[in-house]
């Protein structure tokens, strides 16, 4: 009996001493296991969204696509976690994630005080409102007295609160747990307006039972940098998110697309390419990545413009404008990555 | 303590007694050892990570509205505040649920007993329906059907100077003027007058064995007392109608769908469970005491009342006090349907604003369970009270 309880006490210190030690590089970690572990939204048409066979699709979904395409040269190694609003950092805090790709505001606190880094923007956003067409709205200052519909645990409800306070505008808070069923009370009649990020509001527009009865506001009454996040304190696997969506703005700005980046390996004579595609040079190394990293995001995600075209595109139902999101290089937009150097 | 017999055996270590009382210290050491290893890990985890801990953003703007508070809350007082606005919500929310489930459950549970056997048959598929669907389920069905079912602001059905659509149910709101205080004064002189009849009432039965209906007339006492008062006073009191404006109503006060909504799923569902505890309860009284109260004369209601039920409430009140607990605890599912309880408000909105999960979700822990150790230590005393006193 007495050998045992000393048993039980040197495991308690083995197990002690183990998870001391657990903290290695995600790098290791996530080729040791052989997949991403990405946590995504429950479902944002555009964004992040399952189909009816489970299949991820979504411009936060490629951002993890183009990680797992940099360390495995394959698109599919990547496991989703669906996360609300509320239980996001707690799950990438925990280690339960690699990346948190789930539209995501960077802002101060979030990036200061919660032990997590973010890495780049790949979406720029503002927070809108949508009305029914029928109440005859046109400006966000006619929505004195209205009650307001949205997600809870978002910066939505904060910036919601600042622009009625800032502008003396009486209304009514309906801030519900789960974004669909904060759409769904809205859509009942409980809400004469729903906010959240305009792009949230486009991709559940789709949703509605008559999406042509709604519309958005031309206001926009915040800043909205969505992106990747990971946790504090490993910088190579935030280089490694990082880079991989500046590749992807690089590639576009370069004309390099999914479609023509074989050829281009092949047959191009600019330096730059070159180093970027990991024809010359030892660019793959310094993240303990292979040399053709790069060339494999492009290859098998595409291109910034591609990723949006086939997201949020005006070909897709959520039908977005390129806007601010657009390259540094075009009138509006501001979409501007570092160079591969 | 059986060392006298063996006396060869006689050491420190094969002493029963002593024995148990190493293993216990052993396993104590071992509780608290896991203890201090789980908190020191996550102290170190949380350090390592760079994640700030404490309660010092009690005292920082919220910055975020909340629907229902019964005291006064904008956006610019504190998460500290907030904190006491959702505790209010989840006590009101409890409490309420509470009383409506038991006026529920004792109706229901002595329908289903009901001699009328449409009375008695609805009565069971009322209980039957409402124990076997899941409480989130029904929270949405009476959340989204009853929004479903009602008018917008502008087609508002009206009665009165009440409304009622889609955005909840609006009353006229009484504003007191100068002189309410008299009518405050004569109120509490007729509380102390009704109180006064009652033990008159009560110390004249024991006395004579004369009945005097002393809560119906206390009730007439107050409100005769109060109304004079009133009319003394001019009638200091103005009403807040409730108005059509553009969007919604404005003026009066208002019953948000999200509370109904919470209290109707919370009350009929417990109410279902508590109605089979009531019945097990008047099912448990032996037909002997029945008997025994009528061969004495007593009418039939008179039977019920002081045969029957005190007996069928030693019964009734364990089980009872885990459906209040139980009762408070799924207040926290409020939380889906946009009811501002404490599990919305602290673990929603403001761990998600400020990442401190630990604290927010230990005070929430700290709160259901002081909360159901009150509602405990409260049922446990007034089943003391009601226990058979053996002499």
């Amino acid at each position: 009996m007495k050998s045992n309880v000393g048993k039980l006490l040197s495991t308690a210190a083995i197990a002690a001493t183990i998870s001391a030690g657990a903290a290695a590089s995600t790098l290791e970690d996530v080729k040791a296991k052989g997949f991403v572990q990405c946590g995504v939204s429950t479902g944002v048409p555009g964004f992040s969204n399952a189909d009816d066979k489970g299949n991820w699709s979504g411009i936060d979904v490629d951002a993890c696509r183009a990680v797992s395409s940099a360390i495995f040269g394959d698109p599919q190694k990547v496991k989703f976690t669906p996360l609300s609003a509320k239980e996001r950092f707690t799950a990438l805090q925990s280690g339960e994630i690699d990346i948190l790709a789930r539209n995501t505001t960077w802002t101060y606190t979030r990036d200061a005080s919660l032990g997590l880094d973010f890495t780049a923007v790949n979406f720029y956003d503002g927070q809108g409102f949508m009305v029914r067409k029928d109440l005859g709205v046109e400006s966000a200052m006619d929505l004195d007295g209205a009650t307001v519909c949205t997600e809870q645990g978002t910066t939505t409800e904060l910036n919601m609160a600042d622009f009625f306070r800032k502008n003396k505008l009486s209304y009514v808070p309906v801030v519900v747990q789960k974004a669909d069923e904060a759409l769904a009370a809205y859509d009942s009649g409980r809400c004469d307006v729903y906010t959240t990020d305009k792009s949230g509001l486009a991709a559940h527009r789709t949703k509605l039972a008559d999406p042509s009865a709604h519309v958005i506001l031309p206001e926009t009454i915040s800043k909205e940098p969505l992106g990747p996040v990971v946790r504090h304190g490993d910088n190579q696997w935030k280089d490694i998110v990082t880079w991989s969506m500046f590749v992807q703005v690089n590639a576009e700005e370069m004309g390099i697309s999914s479609k023509n980046v074989a050829k281009i390996k092949k047959e191009t004579n600019d330096p730059g390419i070159k180093r970027l595609l990991g024809v010359e040079g030892d660019m793959g190394a310094q993240l303990e990545l292979p040399a053709d990293w790069a060339y494999n995001v492009i290859a098998k995600v595409g291109n910034y413009g591609e990723v949006f075209e086939r997201n949020v595109g005006p070909s897709t139902p959520v039908d977005l404008p390129r806007g601010l999101n657009a390259l540094w290089t075009e009138a509006g937009g501001i979409m501007y990555a570092p160079p591969v150097r | 303590m059986s060392d006298k017999t063996t006396p060869s055996n006689n050491s420190f270590l094969n002493d029963a007694g002593n024995r148990a009382l190493i293993f216990q210290i052993l396993l104590l050491a071992m509780v608290v050892f896991a203890g201090y290893y789980l908190f020191s890990n996550l102290q170190a985890n949380l350090d390592n990570r760079g994640i700030s801990t404490g309660f010092s953003f009690f005292n920082e703007p919220a910055g975020f509205p909340i629907l229902i508070h019964l005291i006064e809350y904008t956006e610019a007082n504190t998460y500290g505040r907030a904190f006491v606005v959702a505790l209010i919500n989840t006590f009101v929310i409890s409490l309420l649920g509470i009383i409506l489930a038991t006026i529920i459950g004792v109706i229901m549970g002595l329908a289903r007993l009901s001699k009328n056997w449409l009375v008695a048959r609805l009565a069971t598929v009322y209980i039957e329906t409402l124990r076997n669907i899941p409480l989130l389920l029904q929270m949405f069905f009476w959340y989204f059907a009853v929004l479903a079912a009602l008018p917008a602001p502008r087609n508002s059905y009206e009665f009165a100077d009440f409304l009622l659509n889609k955005r909840g149910i609006y009353s006229p709101n009484p504003i007191s003027q100068d002189g309410f205080g008299l009518v405050i004064f004569g109120f509490i002189l007729s509380l102390v007058a009704s109180i006064g009849l009652i033990i008159w009432a009560k110390k004249r039965q024991t006395r004579t064995g004369l009945w005097f209906p002393a809560y119906w007339s206390s009730l007439g006492v107050i409100v005769g007392i109060t109304f004079i008062f009133l009319a003394i006073a001019g009638f200091p009191i103005e009403f807040d109608l409730p108005q059509k404006s553009r969007f919604n109503v404005t003026g009066g006060m208002v019953l948000p769908p999200e509370f109904v909504a919470v209290l109707v799923a919370l009350s009929t569902y417990t109410g279902a469970f508590i109605a089979e505890i009531v019945r097990a309860g008047i099912l448990s009284v032996n037909w002997g005491q029945t008997e025994a109260a009528r061969s004495l004369g007593l009418r039939d209601n008179l039977t019920q009342r002081l045969i029957v039920l005190p007996q069928a409430l030693r019964v009734i009140i364990p089980p009872l006090t885990s459906q209040y607990l139980n009762l408070a605890k799924n207040s926290s599912l409020g939380a889906a349907i946009a009811y501002p309880e404490l599990v919305a408000v602290v673990m929603g909105t403001t761990l998600n604003q400020t990442g401190q999960a630990i604290e927010t979700i230990g005070l929430c822990m700290l709160v259901y369970g002081s909360l159901s150790l009150s509602i405990s230590v409260f049922m446990n005393w007034y089943n003391n009270k009601m226990s058979l006193i053996e002499r």
